[in-house]
């Protein structure tokens, strides 16, 4: 069954084009990534498929009910977890879901049990009766998805799950998502500009950039298309040593970012020494050489010609813009 | 109704928690009540007025602590726009006719207990209530009062981004709201030109009303007044729904 079905979805904030015409189809049961930088539009889409906000043109489904026709049962359909907190601290983590079981009619029995059920899921059933004002992070993020849970949707969004948490916090957070996919057969979207996070979580990813999917697939087939494994050389002198890389003739694909050089091969190790040689007979100085197989990061890299941090860089004005527009 | 009842829960849950909330908004009106009433009693005489002035001011402090409560209550929708609290109430599946609706009788119900706790305090300083029904009148003025301005509170908070236009709302708007209605002096005393401006303040049928339901005596006749501030209630009512069906949270 097909859980969120996208057609030529667009969003343009007067002249800016924050969502390009994405198409995309998510099966129930999944647990599925949109990767990208901030400021890419996985927000936005994400409004738009929680009917918060209207698309400039295109079509989208959620759970078989269209996001401009029927507005609310897509909202009954789906949980959904903001970027940013959005959590009364003035009321405790008991009435917080109270409140929420309310606004989604849940009849008043099924809400009492079913809430204590859920913070014992999230491990805050015993925290139950303080205020919000004064739980942590970790523990605001494990209401907010006990919360988005509690009027049984078919589909959780998750924004940015584990944004600013601490690793630790992060890891327990990843177990309960698993956890929900698993055990409770919930289809899990959730965007998250951490590789790692969504090359752990996630059965199939869109990398998403500038508002449009570059790439769309399994983490491990996306790896797959990079192949074999990836030098990353740092170094102060970085052009030089691009320049004099892309001579040599076993390098078929080199390319620069920040201050570094990655090349794309087969059996890397063999050629570590030759790259230090070239070096140093050049006199180009090597801040570090490492050798790892390809990450997400890498197939980012691959697919945009641009690492997430450059992107996130020259997108900063662009969100402002729109955070703006959005405020209003 | 459910939805408007759950708005409405929380608002009260909020305000019965703030303590220094409460304490602090009773500043202003028991400072008015005590230095401008027991200030002015012996040197202001109003023709017939038994009660003297400060028997005078009372219904118009009343009026005072409702004005300010309820416009505060409205526009604490900021703080949940910034604090993301909204998102999670207008992402949900409820019309925004029923948030707004429940955020307008959470602010009516706080101001009307704040109204309240003028009047018992009131008492101990010479009001006397003599009727029930008088009472019920009165009550009746607080909560149209407490209504049409927290929808006047909502209907600000949805074209403003944050608190920065605050000051700006209270020192432009709501204080001469309040010092035009007929609160502190008798409008029948007043140049023909500011007579006609305070005929224009809603707050002045407030006022009035509830000086008639707690004096038995007033100079606008209460049905007049009444007719009027319902009227402004549904107006304000109408415009609050109308501008917070368009916010963005």
């Amino acid at each position: 069954m097909i859980a969120i079905q996208i057609e030529n979805l667009t969003k343009t904030f007067n002249k800016l084009i924050a969502v390009d015409n994405i198409s995309l189809s998510i099966n129930s049961g999944e647990v599925f990534g949109l990767l990208g930088p901030n400021g890419a539009g996985k927000t936005t889409t994400i409004a738009m498929l929680s009917t918060t906000l209207k698309p400039t043109s295109g079509h989208a489904s959620v759970n078989g009910f269209d996001i401009l026709k029927n507005e609310d049962d897509v909202r009954k359909s789906i949980g959904i977890v903001f970027q940013d907190q959005s959590l009364d601290e003035e009321l405790t983590a008991y009435e917080n879901m109270d409140f929420h079981g309310r606004l989604y009619r849940v009849p008043k029995k099924v809400r009492q049990t079913k809430i204590i059920e859920l913070l014992k899921l999230v491990e805050l059933d015993l925290k139950k009766d303080l205020l919000v004002k004064t739980f942590s992070g970790g523990m605001r993020r494990r209401l907010e998805i006990a919360r988005g849970l509690l009027h049984e949707p078919k589909i959780l969004f998750l924004d940015e799950p584990t944004l600013g948490l601490d690793p630790q916090t992060r890891n327990s957070l990843w177990e309960y998502i698993q956890k929900l996919n698993t055990e409770k057969g919930i289809t899990i979207i959730l965007t998250t500009h951490y590789m790692d996070e969504a090359d752990r979580l996630c059965g199939r990813v869109a990398i998403i950039d500038k508002g449009k999917i570059v790439a769309l697939d399994t983490p491990e087939k996306l790896k797959e298309e990079i192949g074999g494994e990836v030098i990353t050389i740092k170094s102060p002198e970085r052009d030089r040593l691009y320049s004099k890389l892309n001579e040599l003739p076993w390098v078929n694909r080199a390319e620069h970012h920040d201050d570094s050089v990655t090349i794309n091969l087969e059996n890397a190790e063999k050629h570590v020494v030759d790259i230090v040689n070239l070096a140093s007979s050049n006199g180009i100085a090597i801040g570090s050489i490492s050798v790892h197989k390809p990450t997400l990061e890498d197939v980012f890299l691959h697919f945009t010609g641009k690492t997430m941090r450059e992107e996130e860089f020259s997108t900063k004005d662009k969100m402002r813009m729109i955070h703006k527009m959005m405020g209003r | 109704m459910d939805i408007v009842y759950a708005i409405w829960l929380r608002n009260i849950k909020r305000y019965l928690r703030s303590k220094s909330r409460i304490v602090g908004s009773l500043g202003m009106p028991i400072f008015f009540l005590l230095v401008v009433g027991l200030g002015l009693n012996s040197v202001v005489s109003l023709p017939g007025m038994e009660q003297g002035y400060i028997g005078f001011i009372i219904p118009g402090i009343i009026s005072m602590s409702v004005l300010f409560t309820s416009v505060f209550s409205g526009i604490q929708i900021i703080w949940d726009k910034q604090f993301g609290f909204l998102k999670e109430t207008l992402v949900a599946p409820v019309s925004r006719l029923e948030i707004m609706l429940g955020q307008t009788f959470g602010g009516a119900t706080t101001s009307v207990i704040q109204g309240l706790i003028i009047l018992v305090i009131s008492l101990f300083i010479g009001l006397e209530i003599n009727s029930i029904a008088g009472f019920l009148i009165a009550f009746v003025f607080m909560l149209l009062i407490g209504l049409s301005f927290t929808a006047f509170g909502i209907a600000i908070a949805s074209k403003m981004d944050d608190m920065h236009g605050f000051q700006l709302i209270m020192n432009f708007v709501i204080f001469p709201i309040f010092g035009l209605s007929g609160a502190l002096f008798p409008i029948t005393s007043l140049p023909p030109w500011v007579k006609f401006i305070a005929m224009l303040d809603p707050l002045t049928y407030g006022v009035e009303g509830i000086r008639y339901g707690l004096l038995g005596t007033s100079q606008i006749n209460p049905i007049f007044s009444f007719i009027v501030l319902t009227g402004f209630t549904v107006f304000m009512v109408g415009i609050g729904a109308y501008l917070f069906r368009k916010i963005n949270a």
